[in-house]
């Protein structure tokens, strides 16, 4: 059996849970999932301006935090924290080790940066349009497999650090290392990946995003545990989290997971396997325990999906409150007189009433006046400045607009826009380079 | 009766480029057969006529007795490059709740 924790499920995610879960959780491995289709091509701008960067931004604060309980308790961390510089990311933890006093062994994997060589003229899986028709590529990332965290788990490397990674394949490697599972036991993989895709976004299957108060009670969300797997070598497992930490984990926030984010039940394709998720089974088997069993697989795709971020422009926001009496009827002739000004110079412009319809873009069913709206304002511009004149042109409602508009608030960025494409397999390149902080050493395999 | 189905089951809200996935799951294993019968790709499609563009596809999980629904064209382009205020669209599982269906006999959900 092995422990598998999962303690980041984006980017910007909580940091305790998983020093949580490396102290208390008798792991093998500890897994954080921090790379977002956007984050690796913001990751590739901050590389431009600086060769050394391009790693997660948190990285420096969660290794920090993280090392000494990992050496400690012997607990092995891939992280795709890499981003678009894993490299630089290895040769960072390694000067932190240094500076706690600490031996380790980082991995770095490498080969899932295609840009140098994508056909960018081939057409976008979701448009049919050329790649570089949607704007100026900014990166291009395919999403590796297994194969590429393998040989970094056999150098026996402390931390494991890699680009972009289909999420799954970051639980499913250490699985197959441990196990020696065979790259042909197709129903051995997909059990993995199931267990992998129920444990990649952190909190998700112990009570977050899952909370209704009143219908779907959860405790002390405050301090949400994560996850971690105890896996056997028939690809079952039990999930659960450490005793005491907030959270819950049952049937029902196990399903919502098991359907998150997937477009086929019957086809999840990752780069290791086409996995079948109508044929896994769950279980509640205790408080805060889950078990998972079953699952079927076919043989993996030829091709791997890469992901392509390009420079789509910026977008500039405005709002303003209304409340009290006709407070809609007031936010709604200020957003009149916004079109009126501002639809002849920008072609995408959004109107919304915060408090009644901006993220449904409607209301269902019949619903009390609210007492409070807030409009905002939205556009697409080429340039920074064009965007700015969105807040600005809210701002002016001040003196300009309907009575008792407050608290304007105005936002500029930059959109990075993702489309998709396949490439073989045999096109691709994984490297590893080890980098060890008590000698100097330095190794490509 | 009409009943919301905010009463009868749950759902989590999912994405992928411009593509939204709602799971719906009763909280009652035995409301799965109603939910099948109830509440179709087409009526989910009327339902959210001004959020979901293209088509809605309609997946029966009954391992865990719950039903997916793949909506296609429904994020404004989609999380990187929509105006919206919700771009990823994790709100909308909260717009399929609204949705009512008709049943036979009062049936309450929830814990």
């Amino acid at each position: 059996m092995i422990r598998i924790g999962s303690g980041a499920g984006f980017s910007g995610d909580r940091l305790e849970p998983a020093l949580i879960l490396a102290e208390k959780g008798n792991l093998d491995y500890l897994v954080l999932e921090c790379l977002a289709e956007r984050t690796i091509a913001l990751a590739q701008k901050r590389k431009k301006e600086n060769s050394s960067l391009g790693y997660d931004p948190l990285l420096e604060k969660r290794m920090e935090l993280l090392l000494p309980a990992l050496l400690q308790n012997g607990v092995r961390l891939i992280t795709n924290m890499g981003a678009a510089n894993p490299v630089g990311g290895a040769q960072k933890v390694v000067e932190i080790a240094r500076r706690l006093g600490l031996s380790v062994k980082v991995a770095a994997v490498t080969g899932d940066d295609v840009l140098a060589f994508l056909d960018t003229d081939a057409p976008a899986t979701e448009t049919g349009k050329p790649l570089n028709s949607h704007g100026r590529v900014l990166s291009a990332n395919a999403y590796l497999g297994v194969e590429a965290i393998l040989p970094a788990l056999e150098k026996e490397a402390d931390i494991i650090l890699t680009g972009r990674v289909a999420d799954p394949s970051l639980f499913l490697a250490p699985m197959i290392h441990h196990f020696g599972w065979s790259a042909d036991d197709t129903d051995l993989l997909a059990r993995g990946t199931i267990i992998g895709h129920l444990l990649e976004c952190g909190g998700q299957i112990a009570g977050g995003y899952y909370a209704d108060p009143g219908k779907k009670e959860v405790p002390n969300l405050a301090n949400l545990g994560f996850p971690y797997a105890e896996i056997k070598a028939d690809g079952s497992a039990i999930i659960t989290k450490i005793p005491d930490t907030g959270g819950v984990i049952n049937l029902m926030t196990a399903k919502e997971q098991l359907l998150y984010e997937v477009i086929n039940p019957h086809e999840y394709i990752t780069p290791d396997v086409i996995a079948d998720f109508t044929s896994a089974r769950l279980r509640e088997v205790g408080p805060d325990q889950v078990e998972v069993t079953g699952g079927k697989g076919k043989e993996r795709p030829k091709t791997l999906k890469v992901s392509v971020g390009y420079h789509a422009g910026f977008i500039g926001e405005g709002e303003i409150s209304y409340a009290g009496s006709n407070a809609l009827g007031r936010a709604q002739l200020a957003g009149e007189i916004m079109r009126k000004r501002l639809e002849e110079s920008f072609d995408e412009l959004r109107i919304d009433y915060i408090g009644v319809s901006s993220t449904h873009r409607n209301t269902f069913g019949e619903w009390n006046k609210p007492y409070e709206v807030r409009l905002r304002v939205a556009a697409k511009a080429d340039s920074l400045g064009e965007a700015a004149k969105i807040g600005e042109e809210v701002e002016s409602l001040y003196t300009n607009g309907p009575a008792g508009g407050g608290g304007a608030r105005k936002y500029t960025h930059e959109v990075v826009g993702i489309v998709s494409s396949l490439i073989p397999r045999e096109e691709i390149g994984v490297s590893v380079v080890v980098k060890e902080s008590g000698l100097v050493e330095e190794k490509t395999v | 009766m009409k009943r919301k189905l905010y009463e009868l089951a749950h759902s989590r809200a999912g994405d992928k480029g411009n593509i939204l996935m709602l799971s719906l799951i009763p909280y009652q294993e035995k409301d799965y057969s109603l939910l099948c019968k109830e509440v179709t790709a087409e009526k989910v499609k009327q339902h959210l006529k001004d959020i979901v563009d293209g088509e809605i596809i309609r997946y029966e999980v009954s391992n865990i007795a719950a039903l997916q629904f793949v909506c296609h064209q429904a994020l404004l382009g989609g999380v990187t490059t929509s105006l919206g205020m919700d771009t990823h669209g994790k709100s909308l599982s909260f717009a399929l709740l609204e949705m009512e269906i008709e049943v036979k006999e009062a049936v309450i959900g929830g814990k």
